[in-house]
């Protein structure tokens, strides 16, 4: 009789911790979706900036016809990317375009002096520290997520209540060069 | 730098534990001396706790008022908050209040009862003499602070202590006061009980070990609180920066006492660089471990 009640209670614990473990599973995964939406955020509020920007240098410097297209076009293509690698590119585009608007109000003293521009420079760097900081948050939790997925307890269930192993974000090649700033 | 984090923790339960066995020790020696050890020690453990948790409730507020923070104002210290929201981004936590304190000298401090009710403060010494990635290391390492419930492990271990010297005061003047008469029968027998003068020893020595035992869990939490700064922002060499420029300035911290000297990243206390065969009875009293060491661990990484 004994043996029955131990049988039981042995089946109850083992159905409450695979209940936990696939709540567990559940957790990580959104916190990976949430992390990935947030990097986003954070590109779009980049984006958003950009037209401040172009408006306050076209003030002191509106000849410069090529840096503030590159800008112009970068920010498009940003905008418009909807694959992963187009968006990776476009990153790229960005990155390279910024460094070099900024490298360039280094010749226009009353432009490095307006208020507006140094902080709209200040917005843009730390938003551009944000957007690392949203993929460093978001590898984070994939490290997490594919960690309980693979750890034993959970590799036995993981596939078949299909969790599946997320990927990295990864930087590409191309992108990895600084952009050339030529003076 | 994971196998680090994981080793200060262990360490931090390690000397938790240490406390919780002291404790148990010194209830021990109360129970050979006057009998009342166990009801004694929850007694204390429960006067102890309560006055610790007053203080940990309200930990921001007291911490912030003994120091004369003002809230910064965001516009006005736009890189600041900049610098705090995107280090919230790395790390997942809520977004704490920020203040300035008006003090040439470079320093910084974080406190609250949990992520949720937490403030950082910053003197303006600190925001003159660092530049943005070594700003962004000191307040990575106070986040960390936040992050890891520091506030929270340093409540448990003054509660411990506190407990620990109440027991000790109050068993010591029983025993003087009763004249050697105990609860216990047999008690005529324990003037020459040997166990009798151990316990006695370990009630006068027992509130000194509680203490060097706080300043140890300090200075483990301040480790992994570099550590763990390091993890968030994944660029060692600007907390390494700070920290240097940090050893290097000799402006004292006006606005600190010894009461909240170990909330802060780096002693506000002036120490003295001590030669001779003492010194190192005299590093156990550290709240911070020496920035040498904290600078030397973070280039291991």
């Amino acid at each position: 009789m004994v043996f029955v009640w131990i049988i039981i209670i042995l089946v109850v614990l083992a159905v409450l911790y695979a209940v936990g473990l696939r709540n567990g599973l559940v957790r990580n995964r959104n916190r990976v979706e949430n992390a990935w939406a947030q990097i986003d955020v954070q590109l779009k509020r980049r984006a958003d900036l950009i037209p401040n920007l172009l408006e306050t240098v076209k003030g002191y410097a509106a000849h410069e016809r090529e840096t503030l297209d590159a800008v112009v076009n970068a920010r498009n293509a940003a905008v418009s990317a909807n694959t992963p690698a187009a968006a990776s590119a476009a990153d790229a585009q960005m990155t390279g375009a910024l460094g070099r608007l900024f490298a360039l109000s280094e010749a226009y003293p009353d432009l490095k002096a307006n208020q507006n521009f140094l902080a709209l420079q200040e917005e843009l760097t730390a938003t551009e520290d944000k957007v690392g900081y949203a993929r460093q948050a978001y590898n984070d939790s994939v490290t997490t997520y594919n960690t309980k997925i693979q750890q034993f307890p959970g590799s036995i269930f993981a596939s078949r209540m299909g969790f599946v192993a997320r990927e990295y974000f990864h930087v590409d090649e191309a992108a990895k060069a600084a952009p050339k700033i030529q003076f | 730098m994971y196998e680090q984090i994981a080793s200060n923790k262990r360490r931090s339960v390690a000397l938790i534990a240490g406390f919780v066995l002291l404790l148990g020790l010194v209830g021990v020696a109360i129970n050979q001396l006057i009998g009342y050890g166990a009801v004694g020690v929850v007694i204390a453990f429960a006067i102890a706790a309560a006055l610790a948790v007053g203080s940990y409730w309200k930990s921001d507020a007291i911490a912030l008022a003994v120091s004369r923070a003002r809230p910064a104002d965001p516009q006005q210290y736009r890189r600041l908050y900049n610098l705090v929201e995107g280090l919230c981004i790395a790390s997942g936590l809520p977004q704490p209040k920020i203040y300035i304190i008006e003090d040439p000298a470079p320093n910084a401090f974080a406190t609250g009862r949990n992520p949720q009710h937490a403030a950082v403060a910053v003197t303006s010494g600190l925001l003159e003499k660092l530049n943005r990635v070594e700003l962004e290391g000191v307040l990575a390492h106070e986040l960390s602070h936040i992050k890891n419930y520091d506030v929270l492990v340093s409540t448990l271990a003054v509660t411990m202590v506190g407990a620990m010297a109440m027991l000790a005061d109050i068993t010591i003047r029983m025993m003087w006061w009763n004249g050697g008469r105990t609860r216990r029968d047999g008690d005529q027998q324990d003037r020459n009980n040997p166990l009798a003068f151990v316990g006695f020893a370990i009630l006068l020595i027992a509130p000194v070990v509680a203490k060097l035992l706080q300043f140890a869990v300090s200075r483990r939490r301040e480790s992994l609180a570099d550590v763990s700064a390091v993890h968030m922002t994944r660029y060692p060499p600007g907390l390494i920066s700070a920290l240097e420029k940090l050893r290097d300035d000799s402006t004292v911290t006006h606005s600190a006492s010894r009461a909240t000297a170990h909330l802060w990243i780096e002693a506000p206390v002036p120490r003295q660089v001590e030669e001779g065969k003492l010194s190192w009875l005299n590093r156990l009293f550290d709240t911070h471990p020496p920035l040498e060491e904290r600078i030397a661990a973070l280039r291991e990484l």
